[in-house]
């Protein structure tokens, strides 16, 4: 199971400021270990991001995404109170979803 | 490659007519602004905080083979108080009868009250891929709760003077194989290693600067290090012998350089390139 994300969403105007941070390795599947054996590669490879049911971020990523990677996006609309949502994806099929309280 | 040299006479030309002093000094400047501009950008997002997050966790979870949690570890403002402690170490505790820097500390709560073995303490110091650090967490958490904290290191206890005055012969005593000492680079101004500028840490603003900001995230590393790890680091660096994680040698150079940034506010976990 992987670590949880730390999200902040906040309120600005009439869209919301959602920032993320996520804990995840992302290894590109070009480096060596100090046996000289490939490292497999690990990464992130979609992320959604939904608000009320509805989906207002999905991306696409690959191994070209930094280690423990920082996202930064705006939508429009949201309310002080109300959730957003963050999903991510891995090439493994591992999965986290995590949530946020806009304020 | 004519084609890069032809630029680099360009700005030195330049350089020398906009300033008149050395030309390095001008390219150099231009540099540190643009690696302070890569500083601000990554700020915002430091994932340095995934580090507290999970230190947060470690310090309040019971644990070890006497499942403990560190309510009852006392870092020098009483039992399982946070807030401010990493601004006045390090520091001598009676407890141990030892001068203890924050991981020295730490591992002494998990020896004594966690029941660990002094190997599953100490046995992994510093993470790298795949396996990450429960001492670097714990560090990233406890740091975190003394920014804006102003650094308030003793010296009192004749054994904290002792290490003060040890970590002072450490820093300028010359060694290894290219005859180097920490003063070599770190005991005048302006000095650089590439394009780092090296803080004078023999002078209270650098140790000011240089000690308020570790432990950092290394975004080369994709780890947050500790003080014990940079100056571990150092010490490789300077072809020494490896500094003993939480040795009374590394703990010693510590409260040097802790000590000469009283005064300063703390403001730390930062991120470093």
């Amino acid at each position: 199971m992987a670590d949880p994300m730390r999200i902040r969403a906040t309120a600005v105007g009439d869209s919301t400021e959602v920032k993320v941070l996520m804990n995840h390795e992302m290894e590109t599947g070009q480096r060596k270990d100090a046996q000289g054996k490939t490292i497999p590669a690990w990464f992130i490879q979609s992320v959604t991001a939904t608000y009320n049911g509805k989906t207002v971020l999905s991306a696409q990523w690959g191994p070209a995404v930094s280690k423990n990677p920082f996202l930064s996006f705006k939508f429009k609309g949201g309310t002080k109170g109300e959730k957003v949502q963050i999903t991510w994806t891995d090439n493994r099929g591992d999965k986290r979803t995590d949530e946020a309280t806009i304020s | 490659m004519p084609a890069m040299i032809r630029r680099a006479a360009v700005r030195a030309a330049f350089c020398v007519g906009a300033t008149a002093i050395a030309t390095t000094a001008c390219a150099q400047t231009s540099a540190v602004d643009e690696i302070a501009k890569y500083r601000a950008a990554l700020q915002d997002g430091n994932p340095a905080e995934l580090w507290e997050a999970r230190g947060e966790d470690l310090w309040k979870t019971p644990r070890g083979p006497g499942k403990v949690s560190f309510a009852t570890c006392d870092l020098g403002l009483g039992p399982g108080v946070v807030k401010g402690a990493y601004a006045q170490l390090p520091k001598y505790f009676a407890d141990a009868d030892r001068v203890m820097d924050l991981e020295t500390r730490l591992v002494w709560c998990m020896v004594k009250q966690q029941g660990y073995s002094e190997a599953d303490a100490t046995k992994n110091p510093f993470g790298g891929p795949g396996q990450k650090s429960d001492i670097e967490a714990l560090v990233a958490y406890i740091t975190s709760e003394s920014r804006g904290v102003k650094m308030n290191v003793a010296m009192d206890h004749p054994k904290e003077k002792e290490a003060f005055a040890l970590g002072e012969k450490m820093f300028v005593y010359r060694g290894g194989t290219h005859d180097f000492a920490c003063q070599t680079c770190h005991g005048e101004d302006g000095k650089r290693i590439r394009l780092q500028d090296l803080p004078n840490l023999m002078t209270v603003a650098g140790a000011q600067k240089a000690y308020t900001t570790w432990p950092a995230y290394r975004v080369s590393q994709g780890e947050l290090r500790t003080f014990q790890w940079r100056l571990n680091d150092c010490f490789r660096q300077q072809r020494f012998p490896e500094l003993i994680f939480t040795s009374d040698a590394s703990i010693a150079l510590t409260m040097y350089l802790a000590r000469n940034a009283n005064g300063a506010v703390f403001d730390a976990p930062s991120i470093k390139r």
